[in-house]
């Protein structure tokens, strides 16, 4: 009997999964198949799969407009954010997990709580400054306003892990004649990175696929790929097949990686969850 | 060079005093052995001594310079953890050659150095080895690798033993001691294994809740402890003590002896007890006795004696080993 239930529940809950991941995953299949259609046929729902396939609309899309400029901005983004959100973020969590003070847990529960205001609150005074200083439509602003949005999570997880490095380890660097500096360098990056490659790669995902801000604080040449597929949503109407072939150019990077680091990301969103 | 001295230092968290006022004088090449009870604080001592606790009053002086504040690596100290705390990342060569990459030596002095510290400690073959492929004595002897491949002024150990099983723990005690006969340099090392204490130490710092009870040579902590705390922790099994009627009569409020000063009788003696168990170790037996109105007593009987469970017993102690206690528990001299 026992056994019986154990094999009911069990595909019940595979089943569950596989239903799940499906309404989960729906969307992205839709849109790539849509960006195989005619613009015609891409709203036709009833006749969706009996009219033929098409590549035209990854054509006309290069030719409107540069794909890989849209590229080469996402990927400078979102890795130029990440770089500069370790930078900051190693250290921070460094004295957060091996030098905390009373109010170390208040001040990481404030750094997390600014993740929960609503970007467009601060919409109105982070473009006036951004205009002031110029850095609107540049890389460089769009690199600095991504990396301060994600900071809180990439020094939360990088906190996570580096908890989970004796301090011995650290002492005995110390004892051995390391500076500070050294002591990071040479031990615990070093012993941290998985957990940095993990929060490196969430970053990235992250700033790739941000939206508000590339939006608001771009025109032309910043612009990323959210900018591009924005673009194709245009006051005459939706062209939903070059909409959908444009989503799939932009996604599909993302996807890839994240399909190859899947197991990296997993153990680093749930690290320390369970001992 | 290596004496370190601790003037009146005071190590504090919050309110709470671990260490209340300890002073303290390491003479150079000597090998102290700080020992005490979990909690006493002789870890935090040891670290204060090390620079990875800040002192809250009083100074550490280093050969006679004032180290107080002076941050770990300027100490020239090398540590050698309970943890081992190798760095997993690295071989067994980068192991012991990271105090020296810290330093900036070149390469080549690096390596030099790092194959005599590993034909001191046979670890030659294990030199492309990670710490995780190793076994536990082996990771001790990377750690004390680590420790002695930069000259140190002195060298710090934290419980070194602690994880090691008891026969590897027994070679690792002599192999330690017999490092310290070949370089002479000051060590200090941290243990709550009196037999550690007693056979490594040329002298022994009895700590308990903070405070030094006793500094000095085994011999001296066995022979005159200064205080009940300190008798009763040195020596094993440990000393047994009277209070009551029976101490008054040696006119103090509490009487210890040692289990190996009482002699054994079946027909006579000072106190008559009933043996509860006896353990026949061969060389010895331990006789645990419950005595008539005084409690229970160990006693040490060389060689093997036909004593078992349930038998009446007779107890002479040794009236020239008999230590007095005032009711602070201060020894008092002898009669």
């Amino acid at each position: 009997m026992a056994r019986a239930a154990t094999t009911t529940r069990k595909v019940t809950v595979t089943a569950a999964a596989w239903v799940v991941a499906l309404i989960i995953f729906f969307p992205i299949l839709w849109t790539i198949l849509t960006s195989f259609k005619s613009e015609g046929d891409a709203i036709n729902i009833s006749t969706f799969f009996s009219t033929p396939w098409t590549i035209a609309s990854y054509f006309e899309v290069q030719s409107r407009s540069d794909y890989f400029h849209h590229f080469f901005n996402s990927v400078i983004i979102s890795i130029g954010s990440t770089v500069l959100a370790l930078i900051i973020a190693v250290p921070a969590a460094w004295a957060m997990a091996f030098a905390p003070t009373p109010k170390t847990r208040d001040l990481m529960m404030w750094m997390l709580s600014t993740k929960m205001m609503p970007a467009v609150g601060v919409l109105v005074p982070i473009y006036l400054i951004f205009k002031t200083l110029g850095l609107l439509d540049n890389v460089w602003g769009l690199m600095i306003i991504l990396m301060l949005i994600n900071l809180p999570i990439v020094i939360w997880m990088l906190y996570t892990y580096f908890k989970e490095i004796p301090v011995d380890i650290l002492e005995a660097a110390r004892m051995d004649g390391a500076t500070l500096g050294k002591e990071l360098i040479y031990v615990l990056v070093p012993m941290a990175v998985p957990g940095i490659a993990s929060t490196m790669l969430l970053n990235v995902i992250l700033a790739w696929n941000e939206a508000f801000w590339t939006l608001n604080l771009t025109a032309a040449n910043a612009a990323p790929l959210t900018a591009f597929i924005a673009s194709y949503s245009s006051p005459e109407g939706l062209f939903w097949a070059k909409l959908s072939a444009a989503s799939t150019l932009a996604i599909a990077p993302i996807l890839v990686l994240g399909w190859i680091s899947q197991k990296q990301l997993v153990r680093g969103l749930t690290f320390g969850a369970v001992k | 060079m290596g004496s370190i001295q601790l003037q009146h230092v005071n190590k504090s968290f919050g309110t709470h005093a671990v260490i209340p006022d300890a002073s303290l004088e390491i003479k150079d090449g000597e090998f102290v052995v700080f020992v005490g009870p979990s909690g006493c604080g002789k870890s935090t001592l040891l670290r204060l001594i090390a620079g990875l606790e800040d002192t809250t009053s009083g100074q550490i002086l280093l050969d006679g310079a004032d180290m107080t504040d002076a941050a770990p690596a300027k100490r020239q100290l090398a540590m050698v953890f309970q943890s081992y705390a190798l760095y997993p990342h690295m071989t067994v060569a980068q192991n012991i050659g990271f105090p020296l990459k810290m330093a900036g030596m070149d390469k080549a002095a690096i390596d030099a150095k790092v194959q005599d510290a590993a034909r001191v400690l046979n670890l030659g073959s294990y030199l492309d080895r990670r710490p995780r492929n190793l076994s536990g004595g082996q990771r001790q002897r990377v750690a004390i690798g680590r420790a002695i491949v930069r000259e140190p002024k002195a060298f710090l150990f934290d419980e070194p033993l602690s994880n090691l099983d008891a026969a590897l723990r027994v070679n690792m005690r002599l192999e330690i001691s017999e490092l310290h006969q070949q370089l002479k340099t000051t060590m200090v090392y941290v243990t709550h294994d009196q037999v550690e204490a007693m056979t490594m130490a040329d002298r022994i710092v009895v700590l308990n809740a903070g405070n030094v009870e006793q500094f000095g040579t085994p011999m001296e902590l066995y022979k005159t402890p200064a205080n009940r705390f300190v008798a009763g922790f040195i020596g094993s099994p440990k000393m047994n003590f009277v209070d009551g009627a029976e101490a008054a009569k040696y006119g103090s409020a509490s009487i210890g002896v040692r289990p190996e000063h009482v002699q054994v009788a079946t027909d006579k003696g000072a106190w008559h007890g009933t043996i509860g168990v006896a353990e026949h170790l061969g060389s010895d037996t331990f006789l645990h006795v419950n005595v008539d109105g005084l409690g229970l007593m160990t006693i040490r009987a060389e060689g093997e004696k036909q004593l078992h469970h349930g038998d009446s017993v007779w107890l002479t102690p040794d009236p020239t080993r008999i230590y007095r206690f005032d009711k602070d528990g201060r020894l008092l001299p002898a009669n």
